[in-house]
């Protein structure tokens, strides 16, 4: 059996007197889609940033790719590629320019910096914009840049911290097909998302409600258990609780 | 260092591609050392100097004449009352008082040794100080005339010495550029290095690009040495042109060797770097930074003896002078450019620098978190 690539148990993270990720538990198995849902202000991106090293956790333990996150988070930072919800490559590099940086500070040779940098500009068709700045490129090709840097290195697990947050939905759509292309060279992914047409892509979900889990299965078996014909209606059934709420 | 390799290419691309950054760190600093020695120098040529005289006698006249004629002071007023000198200190009709005491001729003949009295108006303190430092240099050149004229030739070793508080004058020529220059070249180079490297890591910090840093296995050292480096050789290369433009508008070269300076000058920009990223790592936006990085530099200069000479403090702004990297950076430069000082005359200044580099970039190693 392959080893999971998440092991997650009560953690816990305090700003203050405030509870901003409450207890989570879960696992992800290695290879596999899954999909981390909550309203705004559940507690998304708090969870995902101490999973990558980014944030010390209050209490609770979690491995990542079989890394302790409270003391190995440099081995953690080894194994996981990670795009944040805000967009942060350099604006003022090229496409190119940024791939030799990230490429080079995660230990790639000449040769593959080389060959990726091809790679990536044919596979996202950017060859005429290849030497532009990318901040003057459209944000859906920001997002697929940062996704193709984030997974440059061939990490075991990969975070997506809302990768298609405010894009069209043909470059979702091909958003996506970047997601599966990578699961399929055996990268777990680790999503969230507010669509949830993409909910609907994963091989399981979490839904967190007021930095709580309170469901967690595959699509299919969540629309049984709360009786709901869309992934939408699961989703508006949990929420509807929720006390914090940005909107 | 494959890593410090790519973090090199990567920073000196965004500088060279900052339009705003650009004429901030090479054209502003060399635009202040042309315009600022020369808008100060008008000043300095007129200071006015109370003379009170307890003794009047043939030498206290030719001193007086002495210093009317050096062409940089002005004779305020001549009398025998402090009072009155006072006064006009007060009502900024004069800059400096020189108090000459009874018998001054006499003690100064028989026993080889009189004390004059000088007081410099702490307000404008500029022209107080500079003009305590000419008027040194008068009374030493006065001094050494005595000596020609009254010594015994049995006693030709021993020299009459006027006791004054401004003892390390070295500006035989009194121009006013010599002293004035190598010490605003020590504070362009400390501005702009200071400041770049505050602002640096946190621009990153607002921009959101550190989260993209910070979740890969760069080392700290690594990200911090790769911000280091370019500011350091922008530092060099500020400070080479610095000099070139003192050579070639002031006149100025410097008396001692070069080498030394250059030595001095490299490891006082790693400690100064050090202090800009250390607020960097604790600030949260550029403002803040730039905000403690300026109350910083604020205390540094004005307690660094670039404007009044750190032996006239009272001992407290001694010991807070001594605690900041800039104060002996400006004394080594005057030192070496002036006075031809050797290395072995700042080795003491030279391991200060080393201590503060190691310790101000060890915090800011210690103090930036790739895991909050
Ligand atoms: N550094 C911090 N200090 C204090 N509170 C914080 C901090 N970071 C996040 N929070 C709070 O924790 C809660 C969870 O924030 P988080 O960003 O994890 O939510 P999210 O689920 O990612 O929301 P969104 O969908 O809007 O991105 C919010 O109420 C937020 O205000
Ligand atoms: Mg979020």
């Amino acid at each position: 059996m392959e080893e999971k690539a998440i092991i997650c148990k009560d953690l816990t993270k305090q700003f203050g007197d405030f509870v901003a990720v409450n207890k989570i538990s879960f696992e992800v198995d290695s290879g596999e889609i899954f999909g981390f849902l909550g309203a705004n202000g559940a507690g998304k991106t708090t969870a995902m940033r101490m999973l990558c090293g980014l944030s010390f956790p209050s209490s609770g333990e979690a491995t990542v790719a079989g890394f302790n996150v409270f003391n190995q988070q440099e081995k953690i930072k080894r194994n996981i590629g990670y795009m944040s919800q805000k967009f942060s490559l350099y604006e003022n590099l090229s496409i190119l320019e940024n791939i030799e940086f990230f490429g080079g500070i995660y230990g790639l040779s000449d040769r593959q910096l080389k060959e990726k940098g091809e790679e990536l500009v044919n596979t996202l068709r950017l060859q005429k914009e290849a030497k532009k700045m990318v901040g003057e490129l459209p944000l859906g090709w920001k997002q697929k840049l940062a996704f193709s840097v984030a997974i440059i290195h061939k990490p075991k697990i990969v975070f997506l911290d809302e990768p298609t947050g405010g894009v069209d939905p043909i470059t979702r759509r091909q958003f996506w097909d970047l997601i599966y292309k990578a699961a399929d060279d055996g990268i777990t992914v680790f999503v969230t998302t507010h669509y949830m047409d993409e909910a609907e892509y994963c091989n399981r979900i979490s839904i967190m409600v007021d930095g709580r889990i309170d469901a967690l299965d595959t699509p299919t078996n969540l629309k049984k258990q709360f009786s709901a014909e869309t992934m939408n209606d699961v989703f508006y059934e949990l929420a509807r609780g929720a006390k914090r709420s940005d909107n | 260092m494959r890593t410090l390799k790519f973090l090199l290419r990567k920073e000196f691309k965004q500088i060279f591609r900052d339009k705003g950054l650009l004429p901030l760190i090479f054209i502003m600093p060399m635009i202040q050392l042309l315009v600022m020695p020369l808008a100060a120098n008008f000043d300095v040529k007129n200071v006015n100097v109370a003379i009170v005289d307890h003794d009047h006698s043939t030498y206290t006249q030719q001193l007086v004449n002495k210093i009317g004629a050096s062409g940089y002071f002005r004779i305020a007023n001549y009398s025998d009352s402090y009072k009155e000198a006072l006064h006009l200190v007060e009502h900024e009709k004069a800059d400096i008082i020189l108090e000459i005491p009874q018998n001054f001729e006499r003690n100064l003949i028989r026993e080889n040794n009189q004390k004059v009295f000088l007081a410099a108006d702490a307000i404008n303190g500029v022209k107080g100080s500079i003009g305590s430092a000419y008027l040194t240099t008068v009374l030493t050149d006065f001094n050494s005339d005595v000596r020609l004229k009254w010594v015994q030739p049995q006693r030709l070793g021993a020299v009459s010495t006027i006791g004054i508080d401004y003892s390390n004058w070295f500006n035989p020529l009194m121009d006013y550029h010599k002293f004035m220059v190598p010490a605003i070249l020590a504070l362009l180079v400390t501005m702009v290095g200071g400041f770049v490297a505050a602002l640096n890591i946190v621009r990153e910090k607002e921009i959101g690009t550190i989260e993209q840093i910070n979740v890969t296995p760069i080392k700290k050292w690594e990200f911090i040495l790769g911000k280091m480096i370019p500011f350091w050789l922008i530092g060099i290369f500020d400070f080479t042109l610095g000099l070139l433009i003192a050579r070639f508008v002031y006149g100025i070269i410097p008396v001692g060797s070069i080498a030394t300076l250059y030595l001095f000058v490299s490891v006082y920009m790693i400690a100064l770097l050090g202090f800009g990223l250390l607020v960097s790592t604790y600030s949260s936006n550029q403002l803040q930074a730039m905000f403690v990085a300026f109350f910083f530099m604020m205390i540094f200069i004005l307690m660094s003896g670039l404007f009044s000479p750190v032996e006239n403090m009272p001992q407290w702004a001694k010991v807070i002078s001594n605690l900041t990297p800039v104060t002996h950076f400006v004394e080594v430069m005057r030192m070496i450019v002036l006075k031809g000082s050797t290395f072995a005359n700042i080795k003491k200044q030279f391991f200060i620098e080393i201590i503060f580099a190691v310790v101000l970039n060890s915090w800011a190693i210690w103090n930036y978190r790739k895991t909050s």
